[in-house]
């Protein structure tokens, strides 16, 4: 069982996969569909009088589903292997490109190591793998004071922001 | 060059925490190979064949004094006191502890250093000329655009897990010393016809199993809009590089299969939405970064100094070196000096810590404390007078780094190869000393004249020998070391990757094979004028095959 966390600790998950079973989805639930059965049956889904979240998976083209990313309350990004890097870029387009402002969650092999870099791209919870250390794990959010770059934090790069902190 | 602010020095400081923590963890067990593997690459860390390797970053090979001192040190305390300068203008250490690398780090972080990012999948260490700041033939200094990329791809967070490696070059100047075209991203600054700053911009370019010239994919890209441009064409290669064969992971292939001008709209469509965004360039933060390169208190003095001409007709020895070493400077009455790090019989690009301290040293009392690393492996001052080049020689000479032969047959790029490096098929360093014993008469090699010969232990082409005017290949055949060889290959303007001759020799066989190249090279040519890469260019390679082949091949 992966643990949930966000940046101050654990937190309870509400969320549940469609297995493939329309029988079994309560009407309030909170309701995870993947990105290709949203695209096929947008309409059925679009009915669910719950909350719906979309799960992305690394070759999925966020972009496309840009004029419907308001109909969704969390957006899951799973990482099948924690160095397959497009997670990043989905992200920070949903963010940056889609102004997606729900639960940006990061699942599947997400590791500690990683809980930095995916913060600076707008994740804002983590399914990290069942193996992590949780409360370790937290400490990860303060490797760095510094962030060189613009990104989903971080709306300047340090060089517009250099003077302003000398100061 | 470059000064670091606190944010900087926060920056590495906080980096070997972390990877302090990360070894820690995997020492104790809390951390599985497979995932401290990319941690520690993006740190320089190597596993290699005797021992780890690790690879510090010498951005677009800048270095002083006092950071060349550390690196003499670090290889003293903590190594085999030596190091290796390898083609990315990088020092490599081959014996280090990993329990102690962290230690390392801590050390480099004191001189304002790092081994951050130059291995993994990740924006690797920029490079640039190694004359930049000091050519005369330069149109500005590319090193801030270099450390404004550093700094950008310095733990981007959205391009730390790319399909592969990446590497970018700049340059400035007419003669592109940095090969531009055979990078991941090339740059070359330019000034359009209004006369505002900008880059062409070259990618898809690489060596490797396949070698590609990079198209040009934008003609003029406006001086602020360097990171957004870059931006756009990492998020294009991270999104849609392939991660399903990790030979077919570079960007040249991506550019391939869709098509330069394919991909040069993606990069466009993805630029517009960047442009003019945040990571716009300022002209206060260009300012603030130049500002570290401005040029130093240069003294006003005469070209060809009475004190140069003597040594040149008196000194034994100097003339030739200097003919070989000593290169143009922007100002009058200066020169830049290579310093070889070929002396026969060593490998290509090792330097011990005495030579290290000696060349900083050098670069004190001949300069400004600058120093710079070739991609050739060598070693550059860029801002020595005249008037002392007789005294550098003599200083130089008594460390075994006077050998004349840069840009001559012995001047060999090299990889470590397989005496050192797990991935490669042959080793490289005894072939270099064995091509150099088989040519150790100075006045041979001068007659001979420029030519570039060129190294790699294995296809994936550290030693860049696609691009060598003579490039030889370890290959494996049957567990066995085999050479493959090639001709023809230019770096520069006019890029070209050369052509192989014919089936692979044994190791013992190719200094013949290369006297043979260098016979026919030097009874065809029609003037000491006509290079070796010349002559290819003019007769083809069929004359060398014959050669090294007979007629019957």
């Amino acid at each position: 069982m992966a643990h949930l966390i966000d940046r101050t600790g654990l937190r309870p998950d509400s969320w549940v996969l469609f297995d493939g079973d329309a029988g079994s989805i309560a009407p309030e639930a909170d309701l995870l569909i993947s990105f290709d059965e949203w695209r096929e049956r947008a309409r059925v889904w679009q009915q669910h009088p719950g909350r719906l979240g979309l799960l992305v998976s690394p070759p999925d083209d966020v972009k496309a589903i840009a004029g419907d990313i308001g109909r969704f309350a969390m957006v899951a990004v799973h990482f099948p292997k924690f160095n397959d890097g497009r997670g990043y870029s989905s992200a920070r387009l949903l963010r940056e490109r889609l102004g997606f402002a729900g639960e940006l969650r990061a699942v599947g092999d997400v590791l500690r190591d990683q809980l930095f870099l995916l913060a600076r791209c707008g994740f804002d919870s983590f399914a990290l793998r069942a193996d992590q250390d949780p409360a370790a794990a937290l400490s990860a959010f303060k490797d760095f004071s510094v962030r060189y770059q613009a990104a989903t934090d971080e709306v300047l790069p340090l060089f517009r922001r250099r003077t302003a902190l000398a100061a | 060059m470059y000064r670091y602010d606190r944010y900087d020095q926060a920056l590495v400081d906080e980096r070997v925490a972390q990877f302090r923590d990360q070894t820690r963890r995997f020492l104790a067990g809390e951390l599985p190979e497979d995932e401290f593997k990319p941690l520690r690459l993006q740190n320089g860390l190597y596993v290699q064949k005797h021992a780890p390797m690790l690879r510090i970053a010498i951005p677009y090979g800048t270095l002083s004094a006092l950071q060349l001192r550390k690196l003499a040190e670090i290889c003293d305390n903590y190594d085999r006191g030596y190091g290796h300068f390898s083609t990315r203008q990088n020092l490599q250490i081959n014996w280090p502890e990993l329990a102690r690398v962290p230690d390392i780090l801590a050390e480099l972080a004191s001189v304002q250093m790092h081994g951050i990012q130059t291995s993994g999948n990740c924006v690797r260490n920029v490079t640039a000329d190694h004359f930049a700041g000091v050519a005369p033939d330069e149109l500005v200094d590319p090193r801030p655009y270099c450390e404004l990329l550093r700094q950008w791809s310095t733990f981007h967070p959205e391009f730390t897990f790319l399909p592969r490696k990446f590497k970018i070059a700049v340059s400035a100047s007419a003669g592109d010393r940095a090969a531009v075209q055979v990078h991941d991203i090339g740059l070359k600054m330019l000034r359009n016809q209004q006369g505002e700053l900008g880059f062409e911009v070259w990618a898809g370019g690489g060596l490797g199993r396949t070698p590609v010239i990079a198209p040009l994919i934008k003609a003029f890209l406006p001086e602020p809009e360097l990171l957004n441009y870059v931006e756009a064409i990492l998020r294009v290669y991270n999104r849609f590089g392939r991660r399903d064969n990790l030979y077919k992971a570079r960007i040249k292939i991506l550019v391939r299969e869709l098509g330069a001008e394919r991909f040069a709209s993606e990069v466009e469509a993805e630029w517009a939405a960047l442009r003019g965004g945040a990571a716009t360039l300022t002209a206060a933060e260009i300012a603030r970064v130049s500002s570290c390169f401005e040029l130093p208190p240069y003294r006003t003095l005469a070209s060809d100094p009475p004190a140069l001409r003597e040594a040149i007709e008196f000194v034994p020895g100097f003339a030739g070196w200097a003919r070989r070493s000593v290169h143009p400077h922007r100002v009058a009455g200066y020169a830049a000096v290579v310093i070889s790090l070929k002396a026969h019989g060593v490998a290509p690009g090792d330097a011990t810590s005495a030579q290290m301290r000696a060349v900083a040293d050098a670069a004190e009392a001949f300069g400004f404390g600058e120093i710079r690393v070739s991609h050739h492996q060598n070693l550059v001052l860029p801002d020595v007078e005249q008037r002392s080049l007789p005294a550098l020689h003599a200083l130089l000479k008594k460390y075994g780094l006077a050998t004349p032969n840069v840009g001559l047959l012995t001047d060999i790029i090299a990889c470590p190869g397989g005496d050192f490096c797990s991935l490669a098929n042959a080793v490289a360093i005894p072939v270099a000393t064995a091509i150099q014993a088989r040519f150790d008469d100075l006045d041979d090699l001068f007659d001979i004249g420029e030519i570039e010969l060129n190294i790699s232990g294995c296809i994936n082409s550290c030693g860049h020998h696609h691009i060598g005017h003579i490039g030889i290949l370890g290959v494996d055949k049957a567990g066995e070391e085999w050479y493959q060889i090639s001709i023809g290959g230019v770096q520069g303007p006019a890029t070209a990757i050369g052509k192989i001759l014919g089936p692979s020799f044994s190791r013992g066989e190719i200094p013949d094979v290369i006297d043979r190249l260098i016979q026919t090279y030097v009874s065809r040519r029609s003037s000491p004028d006509e290079r070796f890469i010349d002559l290819v260019q003019r007769i083809g390679i069929e004359p060398f095959k014959e050669a090294v082949y007979g007629t019957s091949h």
